[in-house]
């Protein structure tokens, strides 16, 4: 458990030795926030249209604000999860730093959980900060709080898995940009898996549709804590570093 | 302290290291010397735990490489071919990091970084980025890194390779100073290094240990024959024939009162009867000397006998 934290404790740390983690997070900060105030006027324009002319239908703080707010978010991080884990290992076995790892009384799993770890608490410092956004809404309005914390839970194992895929393409290649490249490509295969189930047969398209990433979301954003999601959700974590595991034994056969 | 019998390492179909036995002592410094591609980092990544053997049986500091990796790597400390430094971080920040992976205790942790920079002498660096540091500083950093838990055994992978040659003697002094509290066993493909550096030789060649002795038994066992010089006071013709008729003596040339002796390779101690015969022959003996062939002679027969010409392969010699 400690070597875990001395690994993630110096790789989080190494985030903001480089200017990519302060891109990271000024960029997510920067286009949630437009989001969210482009959110917030046009619910406030549609529900101005319903009080005063009667028109269409009042929709709720979740509908309107809570869930696209998410949406947005889980989108955002498919696209900056490539730039946090494809340093991890790639940058390490191009130094060849990760000598240093390999040949400390640390084991294999404490390595790939502490640099997991420390990718985790970047997007979970990442969150923290889009936690001024509920507080706007309860300070001006009466949100529902349980979609908002189970939609924080559903994004932040959603992101988890795209991290499990990030750190397992970092393991495979010395180069950064392949694993970034790969990371992202992997992530939106199976986030966008659910398209191609529709056109699949019946039992391949199930399958598809149950390894859709974004398919198992869609229980969060509506304030329910799905079992069989959360079980996908960690299952897909585990599988992912299960398989760095496999793949940082084999390099040291090599 | 380290243990190595029958080991083998194949990449794929080729052969790296071929049936590699040998013992090191508890303070012992073991150099491993071997042109490149020999199997000298092969051999190193084994013991250290980095990488599985395919046959043979390694135990260092009383572990079993296989099967108590972890408790090998506690006790080991490595400095592989290019020091694992993150080029970012600063160089105390860096061997805290190194000394917390090793499990240095917390209360521990400022006094052994401290200790690994005062032997590497990194003191006024400390606070400096590792990636603003030359080649010789990195270098070092390396080594506090490697020392920084005061592991029982310092595997050092040509600890030299690619520094000027100030820095050289600095780092040559510094492993120098670190035998007797560690057993050091470090790998170059450099003659003079390991002359300079270590007590005991183990010669390497397409992954088989070709020669395993002190320099100086080196030398005589592996040599063509040992030369003497010696100056006598009044050289008589009859004592020089008598000389020549020792056992193990190839041959005497006299020129005036000075003579050279050259011995039988193999032959390792026959100056008592040399200087004997000298003094009972009434010559007087002034003066007595044994030249030493260098072990890069011994060095260029073990490894290229057969495809270097005495001539060429020895300009090549310092660098083979
Ligand atoms: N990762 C590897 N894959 C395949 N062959 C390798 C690998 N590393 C080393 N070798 C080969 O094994 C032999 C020994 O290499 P090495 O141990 O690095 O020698 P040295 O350190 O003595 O120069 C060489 O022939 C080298 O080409
Ligand atoms: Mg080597």
């Amino acid at each position: 458990m400690k070597n875990i934290w001395t690994i993630a404790r110096r790789d989080f740390r190494n985030y903001f030795t480089s200017p990519i983690a302060y891109i990271v997070i000024a960029g997510f900060l920067g286009i949630m926030g437009w989001m969210f105030f482009f959110n917030l006027a046009h619910f406030n324009e549609q529900n101005m249209q319903y009080q005063q002319y009667n028109m269409g239908k009042a929709i709720s703080i979740t509908d309107g604000i809570v869930r696209p707010l998410f949406g947005n978010m889980n989108v955002i991080f498919l696209f900056l999860i490539p730039f946090i884990t494809m340093r991890l290992f790639a940058e390490e076995k191009k130094s060849q730093t990760i000598q240093l790892l390999m040949t400390s009384p640390v084991t294999l799993t404490d390595i790939i959980v502490g640099k997991f770890l420390s990718a985790f608490l970047l997007i979970s410092v990442m969150l923290g900060m889009t936690l001024v956004y509920p507080v706007v809404l309860f300070a001006t309005g009466n949100p529902d709080i349980g979609p908002i914390i189970t939609s924080y839970i559903g994004t932040l194992l959603l992101a988890s898995c795209l991290l499990s895929v990030g750190v397992l393409f970092s393991s495979m290649t010395e180069n950064q940009i392949v694993a970034g490249a790969l990371t992202f490509a992997g992530g939106l295969f199976l986030w966008l898996i659910s398209w191609a189930s529709q056109a699949a047969g019946p039992v391949w398209g199930d399958l598809l549709l149950y390894l859709s990433l974004i398919n198992h979301y869609a229980s969060f954003g509506l304030g329910i804590l799905n079992t069989s999601d959360l079980i996908f959700y960690f299952s897909f974590i585990f599988s992912g570093l299960f398989l760095t595991h496999r793949v940082l034994e084999s390099y040291r056969w090599r | 302290m380290i243990h190595v019998s029958h080991l083998t390492k194949m990449y794929g179909p080729r052969t790296a290291v071929n049936d590699l036995s040998f013992d090191i002592q508890k303070g012992e410094i073991v150099g491993f010397l071997g042109p490149n591609g020999a199997g000298k980092s092969t051999t190193m990544k084994i013991l250290t735990g980095f990488m599985p053997a395919t046959d043979g049986k390694v135990t260092v500091a009383g572990f079993d490489v296989f099967t108590q990796a972890i408790d090998v790597k506690r006790n080991v400390g490595y400095l592989p071919e290019t020091p694992p430094v993150y080029l970012e971080m600063s160089v105390e920040d860096y061997l805290d990091y190194a000394a917390r992976l090793h499990q240095v205790p917390s209360a521990q942790l400022k006094s052994s970084v401290s200790s690994a920079l005062e032997k590497t002498d990194l003191g006024s660096v400390r606070s400096r980025l590792i990636g603003n540091l030359s080649k010789g500083y990195r270098q070092r950093v390396g080594l506090a890194q490697a020392l920084v838990h005061n592991p029982q055994v310092l595997i050092l992978d040509e600890p030299t390779v690619g520094l000027d040659p100030k820095q050289i003697i600095e780092i040559r002094e510094l492993i120098k100073g670190l035998a007797g509290d560690h057993t050091v066993i470090l790998s170059s493909h450099i003659l003079p290094e390991v002359t300079a550096t270590c007590q005991r030789i183990i010669v390497i060649s397409k992954g088989r240990i070709v020669a395993e002795d002190t320099i100086e038994r080196l030398t005589t066992r592996l040599n063509k024959g040992l030369i003497y010089s010696m100056t006598v006071r009044t050289p008589h013709p009859a004592g020089i024939t008598l000389m020549r008729t020792l056992p193990g003596i190839a041959s005497v040339t006299a020129t005036g009162p000075k003579l050279v002796v050259e011995i039988q390779p193999g032959v390792s101690e026959v100056r008592d009867q040399i200087v004997s015969t000298a003094v009972n022959q009434g010559m007087g003996v002034l003066e007595f000397s044994a030249e030493k062939v260098s072990l890069e002679e011994i060095f260029l027969q073990l490894t290229t006998e057969e495809n270097v010409p005495a001539q060429a392969g020895k300009k090549d010699g310092a660098t083979v």
